[in-house]
């Protein structure tokens, strides 16, 4: 794959302004606007997918006395949001059964492999209203895949795939930050990004809520430190938690960060802004907030008004479930006011 | 059959076109042209430049194979080409102005009547109705074969989708970026004003209700067309939006496409459907790629559709073999360009010939497209001759047959270093309200098997730079 920049050392990908839009007036096809809003969201998937299986693998490395119940490849699955699909191709939940069904298997619509291959069929549909750098991203990281997918890969090369993974996502994203004219096609894309990722961290929260609970935290020990670490590590965060919090690792605090801290690029707090700031500037671009500018407001406004102790005290899971549908219905919102 | 080399002539001479080039291919070591053109397709493949292929269930998406060595014409020959395009595009927008609307030339007789009204490419939508700025065929390809250096055959006229275009352009991208030297040597014609040229063609003929400033989209099949990535460079080239029939709608006989902020009016069409499929309430009803609707805003006068309905007529093959005939009526002029020798299996005399012959002929279904529904005489074994003989028999006025030529031929770099192998031309026409424009060149295919006089990309072809010497 970097064969192609020595050969082309002034290639087009280099040298070319990012795209601008010849639009004066600011106004764009729903379906571009929708291709790029799942463009965003299939590579941001793809990338959680990799993390969550890179924890599993850690958590289940440890030596036995450490280790779980023996359920960690099933709440991978779980968490991935792909029980009954998994269930009804797989009779067991194990390392080999769950790596492959996560990341190749082309039966399951969210691994990895169809993650991407969603990210560039939407990308090649609507190829014009990307910048040649995020198609590059999308494009080699295709080809690049089928060449994993060939291979047979034991323990290091799984490890070095799924580094790949969350580096195509981090080119993508950064190709996009760096070179999208930030008008109404960089905000759609910005959307799906945060709406997925929010989706995301709630999805970790729903399946490992109860590792979060205080009962559990009673039975205290090793076994439930490695379970804490490994929901941090699902959303890159253990090393934040630490510079925020200055404490050892606690459930409510690993909460507290995912859930409500502003500061932690993956909480729900944090994507909400950020979805709600990408919403108000479409809204003011087109000259009209509608529903999804006034949902997403609201849920923003409830997560900045939450304090960590009430969430538990009203039950963490039903927030988590409550937020996941809120979350759900903002995407359909979104959908009906802009993308069809 | 010695074919012309376009280099080589009949092969002692070197022609002048060609001595920079020569020179520098006796220097250029092997390896290094061998790394350019894996360079070449790597840059090809990065970008996505594919190519869908019809019935190739295992990759969807392939490259058409690119050769690095430029096929290059002198001015003069292009200046004369080019003439005879311009005439020959006038001829087919005149001959479809007056078939949808006088028939001068059918009561002339210069072409049977029923060549026209049993045609399945006539539409009978049309017949009668003014098309905007009174032009049919926006945007034509016109295949070119040449057999010695003064003779350039038209192979075949396209009037419908032409398609290609956008490798003539990146092809002459990669060739700037491979090649500096080379351009250094020649002064090369540039093509690159060609979406400048195709928007200004566009523009002019929007319809007159068309604000000032005129919406244009270019309307595509989809991404599982063969063609998508022309479709999409088109677009991004022009500035315009790539819509799907379902972006665009029809409310009281207007185009509208559906965006973020609601319907947005559409003035004028670059589509890239075929008739069949462009609107389910007129022609297939099954169609789900085109836009309910849209023939009737046409025909209120208010959308311009590129090309119009039903230019298919003036490029049957079958039409063809009396262009001659058509360019002369309408023109008053000889034909610049002439057709390859045609027989019309539809006239008995001529059928009877073919049938004594098939082993020499080439023979082509009258409707077919792509090298697809053709027998190549001397390539073909008795068992596909014999399907044709049938055939022929069975339905002659399907078919027309034409001598095998000794299309000329290029050198190409192959597996076994330079080697001469057959090319085509395909340079694209533009006409608009403000006249007709050509950038020079145009897109050039090679056969790349040895012998082999099948260009077509569909059939394993590939294609070159081609080059217009500007001194």
């Amino acid at each position: 794959m970097h064969d192609g920049n020595h050969a082309f050392p002034h290639s087009r990908f280099q040298d070319a302004a990012p795209r601008i839009a010849k639009r004066p007036d600011l106004t764009m096809l729903s379906r571009t606007a929708d291709s790029l809003y799942w463009v965003s969201r299939y590579v941001e998937r793809a990338e959680y997918l990799a993390r969550i299986l890179d924890a599993t693998m850690r958590l289940t490395n440890l030596p036995s006395s450490y280790g779980g119940a023996g359920t960690e490849w099933h709440s991978a699955v779980a968490t991935a949001g792909c029980e009954e699909t998994f269930a009804k191709a797989y009779g067991e939940a194990n390392e080999r059964n769950v790596c492959d069904f996560l990341t190749f298997n082309p039966d399951n619509l969210s691994s990895i492999r169809n993650c991407f291959a969603l990210a560039r069929s939407n990308a090649r549909a609507v190829r014009t209203a990307l910048t040649s750098e995020m198609w590059d991203a999308l494009n080699s990281a295709w080809l690049e895949l089928q060449r994993f997918e060939k291979k047979r890969m034991d323990r290091e090369e799984f490890a070095r795939f799924l580094d790949w993974v969350k580096n195509v996502s981090l080119v993508f994203d950064g190709s996009a930050y760096r070179t999208m004219l930030r008008d109404d096609s960089y905000w759609f894309s910005r959307l799906g990004v945060y709406i997925e990722r929010a989706d995301n961290t709630a999805r970790i929260l729903d399946v490992k809520y109860h590792v979060l609970l205080p009962e559990s935290e009673q039975v205290g020990g090793s076994l439930d430190y490695f379970q804490w670490t490994t929901v941090l590590r699902e959303v890159s965060a253990l090393t934040a938690y630490h510079w925020v919090y200055r404490e050892a690792v606690k459930p409510q605090l690993i909460a507290d960060l995912l859930i409500l801290n502003r500061r932690m690029p993956r909480s729900l707090a944090a994507c909400y802004e950020n979805i709600s700031r990408f919403l108000d500037a479409l809204g003011d671009a087109y000259g009209r907030h509608g529903p999804a500018q006034r949902q997403a407001r609201k849920t923003l406004a409830n997560l900045s008004n939450a304090r960590i102790d009430s969430v538990f005290q009203h039950g963490l899971h039903e927030f988590i479930e409550d937020f996941i549908s809120e979350n759900g219905r903002l995407g359909l919102t979104i959908s009906e006011q802009y993308l069809q | 059959m010695v074919a012309f080399d376009e280099m080589t002539g009949t092969g002692a001479e070197l022609r002048p076109a060609y001595e920079a080039l020569d020179r520098w291919l006796k220097e250029a070591p092997p390896e290094m042209l061998a790394l350019r053109r894996s360079q070449a397709e790597l840059f090809f493949r990065r970008i996505g430049i594919t190519f869908a292929v019809y019935g190739d269930e295992e990759s969807t998406e392939r490259l058409i194979p690119f050769d690095i060595i430029p096929r290059v014409l002198t001015k003069p020959e292009w200046a004369k080409l080019e003439k005879g395009l311009r005439q020959r595009v006038t001829a087919l927008n005149m001959f479809l102005a007056d078939v949808y609307g006088p028939k001068e030339c059918l009561k002339a007789g210069i072409i049977p009547p029923d060549l026209v009204y049993r045609n399945a490419c006539y539409q009978l939508e049309m017949v009668d109705f003014q098309v905007p700025h009174g032009i049919y065929c926006h945007i034509a390809g016109i295949d070119i074969v040449r057999v010695d250096a003064d003779t350039f055959y038209v192979l075949e006229d396209n009037a419908r989708t032409p398609s290609g275009v956008s490798y003539m352009m990146e092809n002459r991208e990669v060739m700037l970026r491979l090649f500096p030297e080379l351009f250094a040597m020649h002064r090369v014609a540039p093509v690159d004003n060609y979406p400048d040229q195709l928007l200004a063609t566009l523009r002019s003929v929007a319809p007159r209700s068309a604000s000032s400033d005129p919406t244009i989209c270019l309307l595509t099949p989809g991404q599982y067309n063969s063609a998508f990535y022309e479709h999409s460079f088109l677009a991004d080239k022009l500035g315009v939006e790539l819509v799907e029939g379902s972006d665009l709608l029809v409310k009281d006989d207007v185009v509208y496409m559906r965006t973020t902020q609601g319907p947005k009016r559409v003035d004028v069409i670059y589509r890239r459907i075929d008739d069949d499929f462009i609107d389910p309430l007129v022609f297939r009803g099954d169609s789900v790629l085109g836009v309910p609707g849209i023939i009737s805003a046409y025909k209120a006068g208010n959308v311009t559709l590129a090309n119009a309905v039903g230019t298919g007529v003036a490029d049957d093959k079958a039409v063809y073999s009396y262009m001659p005939e058509i360019v002369k009526f309408f023109t008053g002029e000889e034909p610049i360009l002439k057709n390859v020798p045609t027989f019309r299996c539809r006239e008995p005399e001529a059928n009877a010939y073919v049938l004594d012959n098939l082993d020499k002929l080439v023979v082509k279904e009258v409707n077919g497209s792509g090298g697809y529904g053709m027998l190549v005489g001397p390539h073909a074994n008795k068992a596909q001759i014999e399907t044709f003989r049938k055939k022929l028999k069975a339905q002659p006025e399907g078919f027309i047959a034409q001598p095998t030529l000794a299309l000329s031929t290029c050198p190409t770099f192959v597996a076994s270093g330079v080697a001469p192998r057959h090319v085509d031309l395909r340079p694209y026409v533009l006409s608009g309200a403000n006249g007709i424009s050509c950038v020079p060149g145009g897109l050039t295919r090679v056969a790349l098997k040895e012998g082999s006089l099948v260009v077509n990309s569909s059939q394993g072809g590939g294609t070159k730079d081609t080059w217009v010497l500007d001194a």
